[in-house]
Parts: C-alpha cells; structure tokens; sequence
C-alpha cells in the first residue's frame, strides 16, 4: 500500500459499545466426584488405588478427581481389549461395526452441548472453538470411518486388509476428544479393539465417551479408557500384548517410545510438534491474509501442533501487514473460555504457561521486538496474552522451538525460493500455509515445501477425508482419510 | 450532516497510483470471517444499546410506483416517532424517498432532526444519459432533498470502462454541491468481492460521502460479506488518507438480530469510532417494526404481537 503521509484526522467517538458477558449454561455438564477407569466396559477404580484431580485452568477450580492407571491396570485395560478382539470383534460383520460407529457419531452430536461445555471446563479453549470446531469434527471423524468399515477390501483392492489386534493410543491436551476421534474411530473400523490414554490434565470428555460407549451398546473390552500421568503411558507403551501404539504429543516422548519399540514388531505412528511457516505473499487478498494469520496462530491458544507460529512475510507488504495484524490483535477477546463472544482462553496448565514465559523471555533477550495489545487477563488460572514478535532471525529460539501458545515469530522474505528455503529450514514438517491469489504459484510452492499438510489461502482447516502428519521430526504415518486406515490393518498380500 | 468537517474536499485519493493495487479479496475466507462475526451472542444492555443505535442509523425507505403523498407523509410519522406509546425511543436518521416525494417528506419533517434522502440518476438501473442522471439530481436537490443515493453506471463498469464511472460520479457530487452524496454499487450485480473492492474504491476516488450497498431492486442486496468487503475499503482509505468514508448496507435487513450482525461487524472492523449515524446507516423498510419488537421484549420479557406496532 502507498506510504503517503495520510491526513490524520480525528474520528469522532460517538460510542463506546462493549458486548455484555454471555456466558454458555455449564449445568448441563453433571460432573462426578470420581470417575474410575473404563475397561471391559465398566468403570472400576484403580488397582493402583492412587487419583488425581482436574482443573479447570481458567479459574483453577477443582472439577474432579480421576483415576490414575498403574501397571496392572494398564494390563487388565490390554487384557480386556484383546479379550474383546478374540471374543468376536475382529471377526464382526464389517457392517455391524459400522453400526456401532454410526451411533457413536449421532451420541456425540446429541451430546455435544454437554461436551462442547465439558472441553472448555477442562481444557480452557474457547466454547466457540469446541462447539464449532472441536465436538462437529469429532462426530465427522467417526461417521467417516463408519462408511469405511465394510468397504476396507475397495479401499486396499487385492490385498485382503486384516485388523491388527489391541493398540495402545495416547493423546494429548489440546483437543482432547477430537484426538479421541481421531484415534478410536479407524481403529474400530478396521475391527481393532483400543486402549486409549487421554491427557493427564484434560481428562473429562474421553470419561464422558466411556457413557457414550455404554449408550452405544459396544461390546465390552472393545474401547478402554485409562486415565493417569506420564507414568501410565510409560506402562502402556511397554506393555508386551500391543500389536500397535498411536501417539499424538511433544516430539521428546515421541521419540522415547520409538526407541522403546525398536525392534518389538509393534506398529507405530507418531505425530509430533512442529514450527510451520505461513508465507504471505505481496499478491494476497491482504485482509483475509490477516484473518487466516490470526486464525494460524491464535487457534486454541496456539495449543495446535500444526499452527502457523512462524509468519514468513514478502518484505514489500511487510509493513502494512504487520500494522493490520497489530490492529487486529487488539479486537481478540481473551477470558473467560465459557462466554460466547471469547476469542482466545486460558493455556492449558501451569507447566505450559510457564514453558511460553520461558521462550517469550529468551525471544525478548535476544532482541526481538514484542507486540501485546492492552488486554485485562483475569488474575486467577493460567493466562497469556496474544503476542506478536517481530525482527525475528532465523536463528533465535522463538523461531526455531515449538512454543505451543499464542505466540507469532514474523520473519521476512524476498522470493519464493527464499521463502522455501526458510520454511524448510526447521526439524519439523507438519504443516505449512500459501498466501497468493496466484495459483501457479501455490503449485510451485506446494512442490516445494516439505511438510504434511499445505493449506493454500487458509490455515487450520481439518477434514476426517484429508489425511495428516508429518515429515522430519513432526513423524509419521497419517490420520484421517483413506490412509488413515493402513496404520491400522495388516496386509494378508 | 457534519459532512464538511469530515470530509474535507482537498484531499485527493491518487487514483492512478492506487488502481494498479486495488488488491484482492478471498471470497471463502471474507465469508468465513462475516460467518464468525454474526455468531457474536449480544446480550443486555448491549443489545439495548444497539437496537437503539440501529434506530438512530435508519435510512426508512419507500421506493415504490404506487408511492403516494399519503403514504410518504405516514412514513414521515413513523421516522420522527417510531413508537407512539414509547417516547424514549429515537427518531430515525433519514427517510428515504423518490424525488417526487421529496417536497413532501419535506414538509412533513420539517423541524425534526430527521433528513430526506432521494434516490436519483435513473434509479434504480441508472442506464440513462448523464444529462439526464444530473438533471435528476439537480431536481431533487432543489425540491429540498439533504442527502443524494446515486447508483453507478453498472453496464459501464461491468465493460471495464471504470473513467465512466468515475467521471458521472464527479459530476452527479458537482450537481449536489454541499449535500451529502451517497453511491450505490448495486453489488448484486457486480459478480465478485473483487469487483465490490474496485468499485467502492472508484466511488470514494470520485466522491462519495458515502459507499451504499444496493438499491434494494437487485438479490442479493446486502450481505453481511459484501458489507465487510466495502468497510475494509473504507478502512484501507482512511489508513492511507485520513479520509472518513461512511457505509450503508440496504435491502435484505429485515430483522434486529441481523442489524446487531452488521453493528458487530462494523465494531471489529472500524471500532466504535464508526458507529454513528454520520458514518452508518441501515436502508431498510420493514426492520423498525423488528428492532421496536425487540427492544420491547427486551424491557419487558415478553414478546407482543404485530398489532401493537404500527404498519406504515
């Protein structure tokens, strides 16, 4: 845009019109003092006999106490799944275990106020985020997969796909019943039975799924809830009697659990961190460029592993951009995670909070410029405020560490080979975001980058028809769509 | 309307520059973003606030053949007083009219607060002779009228002669002289947001007081998109320029919840800053009896019936 001096002049202000609170009802979560695990298609409590509580990380508030797996829980929660897998599961009509997967997917969206209201206790996104985003997807993953459990001979034509047997999947906080879908429905599709481990500090929705398993009518054994620590994915991961693990989490754990299954015979996909770029071209439709950053990075918190935390810019717009995007930052609602109106909530837990000081910090020390705009944070729970930091190099940590939080690196380039350069220049290759209207240009780029997910003119946008991971040391295998069957069969050809 | 101090004469948009880089717009994402924006949940006495904004935002329009002294004069009633048995509600900002109905609205609203506009230069289709556009305007300028709704030449910009279109919308602001001129891009009819992004800069490069959406004649009228679309241009201008563009959306609002959307929109968009009838208006003939329903409701609890509001 033309860098005339413009004629400021003074708007008047008629108005100051503020949006009242519209608080989302939370009565219509019943919460449960304890909730014990879920195996063999009862809840039990723990042999461990040890609990935990989880809290709501916007008010810090005790919503429950749940039980924490040890060794021999996390055994009886295998052995009930492979019972189940023996015990007719595996050798189901494909079309029943539709069945049962159809109506998984219409509980989820009978229940989704309830779960919508149940994520943002928890986990303190946004209720927009989990009623628009979170819950639908969630339903979406599981009515996908329904369709393709009796039809797994077209989609691997030739090749007589047989499910694997027990898999031990571990998910992470930031969108836990998602994760869940994400995890559980192709598993069952292809007549596996599961052992899931939801996050330590985002337990609630995967315990209200044991309910809805119970609705459902599932066979017991089939789906395994054990809730706990680090410690009990240590314990399933180990466990002897898995033919498959599926991790989603921090690229750290992920690598500990592949070197735990080196050489086991045990099936494994990962998906880990990453540190995407979004490049913005001069060409872009500049206003939506800045929706679509906003949307990259501020998303859950920046709790997403395929945000856009790192804005690569053609240096010609970068000026303008950036004075949007600021402009832009200052609209961004941040509080309480249960009203309405609330752009942006509380970060997960203490430990996260205080890993995005941590890095913040170090970006401030190492030079680069810090942009907050005025926002009141509540004084209790865990709060950060959005963040833009520019003069970014390539080489400071913020640019280069996964910070997971509303936390943007701006960086500039000058061509589209350079930009490609520094999108590539990272460990990670999760995701990574085109702005042009060019779209010669997307295909040039999109050959070129090398990550999982390329969006074009959007960010953050999830289909359970799209597959997803990532290259390097974002990990392998993919989730959704057709190959997100293959990690869990078995090839008889 | 204070338009002298806001927008002042003397400072130039520089056309030539400026057309080269119009800049795009993404039509899924400005659809997605005015889909986030009409979620806002708007309680209260924040609804309050803007039903009453609304009020003072209306543009009360009757462009019909069968328009009558008769029914403009009813309409006048309505504007000043919207609700006989509550007189803390506002009058609205201006009634809308054509120019034959001006003299009337005239009169009937002489010394209240509220304006006459009059649609002019061949509405609503604007396919005739510029002599002929000016002298409408001329005429309705002298019957009286305070503010001019001008639609664009849309055949001569579709056909990609946009010095056309800039040059009538020169002339058509020279015929109105100080009164305010408001430009019509019957948006409806230009295809893409990309064209809507063009020819709200050609209106301002030209002249306008005000962008306006629709004539009311075409479907779609205004959108929620459409609107976001022109108030980004609007504050694009004013980044670049300081100047102070105003916005109305018409056609197509019928009910308070929509004009709580729009107010949401303009809110995110250009702050509160733009939220006054000098720089917002609503052109709508059936949304007042929604928003006085509502407001209502919102005092006392309870919803009435339509025959406790009056039919104009």
């Amino acid at each position: 845009m033309a860098a005339k001096t413009p004629a400021t002049r003074a708007v008047p202000s008629p108005l100051e019109w503020e949006y009242a609170p519209a608080p989302e009802a939370r009565e219509i979560v019943r919460l449960e003092e304890r909730y014990g695990l879920f195996i063999g298609g009862e809840r039990v409590a723990p042999r461990s006999r040890k609990w935990f509580a989880t809290t709501s990380p916007a008010t810090e508030e005790h919503l429950a106490d749940v039980a924490l797996a040890g060794a021999r829980d996390v055994d009886l929660a295998v052995q009930a799944g492979r019972g189940a897998f023996e015990d007719g599961w595996s050798t189901l009509r494909p079309a029943e275990r539709a069945k049962y997967l159809f109506r998984i997917a219409r509980l989820i969206q009978e229940r989704s106020r309830e779960l919508a209201v149940a994520e943002a206790l928890d986990g303190g996104k946004p209720i927009k985020e989990s009623r628009d985003v979170d819950i639908p997807l969630a339903a979406a993953h599981f009515f996908y997969y329904a369709g393709w459990a009796d039809k797994l001979e077209y989609a691997f034509p030739n090749r007589k796909p047989r499910p694997l047997g027990v898999a031990g999947q571990i998910i992470p906080w930031n969108f836990p019943l998602l994760m869940l879908a994400w995890k559980i429905a192709p598993a069952l599709a292809c007549g596996n039975t599961v052992v899931l481990k939801p996050a330590e500090s985002t337990p609630l929705t995967a315990l209200i799924f044991t309910d809805i398993c119970r609705q459902a009518a599932l066979p017991p054994g089939v789906v395994n809830i054990i809730t706990g620590d680090g410690s009990t994915g240590a314990h399933l991961v180990k466990h002897p009697d898995l033919d498959k693990v599926a991790f989603t989490g921090s690229t750290e754990v992920g690598k500990a659990i592949r070197r735990e299954l080196a050489g086991t015979g045990v099936k494994l996909t990962l998906e880990l961190g990453g540190k995407a770029a979004n490049i913005v071209f001069d060409d872009c439709a500049l206003d939506q460029a800045v929706e679509g950053i906003v949307n990259g990075i501020y998303f859950n918190q920046g709790h997403v592993c395929c945000a856009g935390s790192r804005l690569l810019v053609q240096e010609s717009i970068y000026e303008p951009l950036v004075a949007k995007l600021k402009r832009r930052l200052r609209t961004i609602r941040v509080g309480d995670p249960l009203d309405k109106n609330t752009d942006l909530g509380a970060i997960n837990s203490r430990m996260q909070l205080d890993r995005i000081r941590e890095l913040v910090a170090s970006g401030e020390e190492e030079g680069a410029e810090m942009y907050q705009p005025p926002c009141v944070l509540p004084e209790k729970g865990y709060w950060f405020a959005p963040t833009v930091f520019t003069n970014v190099a390539q080489s400071s940590r913020i640019a280069q560490e996964e910070i997971f939080g509303p936390v943007l690196s701006v960086l500039t380039f000058r061509t589209p080979a350079e930009a490609v350069e520094k999108a590539n220049n990272t460990p990670y290759g999760l995701s990574a975001g085109v702005w042009t209207e060019k779209g010669s240009r997307i295909l040039w780029m999109a050959e070129r980058l090398r990550a999982g997910v390329i969006w074009a003119n959007t960010f953050n946008r999830f289909d359970p028809t799209s597959p997803f991971g990532g290259y390097k040391e974002s990990g392998f295998g993919r989730e959704g769509g057709l190959h997100g069957l293959e990690p869990y069969l078995r090839f008889d050809r | 309307m204070p338009q002298a101090a806001l927008l002042p004469r003397d400072v130039d948009l520089p056309l030539d520059l400026r057309l080269p880089r119009v800049g795009a717009v993404d039509a899924v994402a400005l659809e997605a973003r005015a889909g986030e924006l009409a979620k806002r949940s708007i309680k209260k006495a924040s609804k309050l606030a803007a039903l009453d904004l609304a009020i003072r935002m209306m543009d009360l329009t009757t462009l019909e053949g069968a328009d009558t002294p008769g029914k403009v004069a009813a309409l006048c009633a309505k504007a000043m007083r919207p609700d006989p048995a509550d007189a803390s509600i506002p009058a609205v900002a201006a009634v809308c009219v054509y120019p034959n109905l001006v003299a009337v609205a005239k009169k009937r609203l002489a010394g209240s607060s509220v304006k006459v506009a009059s649609v002019a230069t061949a509405f609503p289709s604007g396919q005739s002779p510029l002599a002929v556009k000016l002298a409408d305007v001329r005429e309705a300028v002298a019957l009286g009228a305070d503010e001019i709704d001008m639609v664009i030449d849309r055949g001569a910009f579709l056909s990609g002669r946009y010095a056309k279109v800039v040059d009538e919308i020169v002339r058509v602001k020279e015929a109105c002289g100080s009164t305010h001129l408001k430009v019509i891009l019957e948006t409806g009819e230009l295809g893409t947001y990309d064209n809507v992004r063009r020819a709200s800069l050609l209106a301002i490069a030209a002249g306008a007081d005000f962008i306006k959406t629709s004539t009311g004649k075409v479907s779609p009228a205004a959108t929620l998109p459409v609107t976001l679309c022109m108030l980004e241009v609007i504050r694009d201008v004013h980044d670049e320029t300081g100047r102070i563009i105003g916005m109305k959306p018409a056609g197509g609002i019928r009910t308070a919840k929509q004009a709580i959307q729009y107010l949401c929109v303009l809110k995110e968009t250009l702050g509160t800053a733009w939220m006054t009838p000098d720089l917002f208006r609503f052109g709508a003939s059936s949304l007042l009896n929604d928003v006085l329903m509502q407001i209502r409701k919102q005092r006392s609890g309870a919803y009435q019936s339509g025959d406790y509001f009056t039919i104009d």
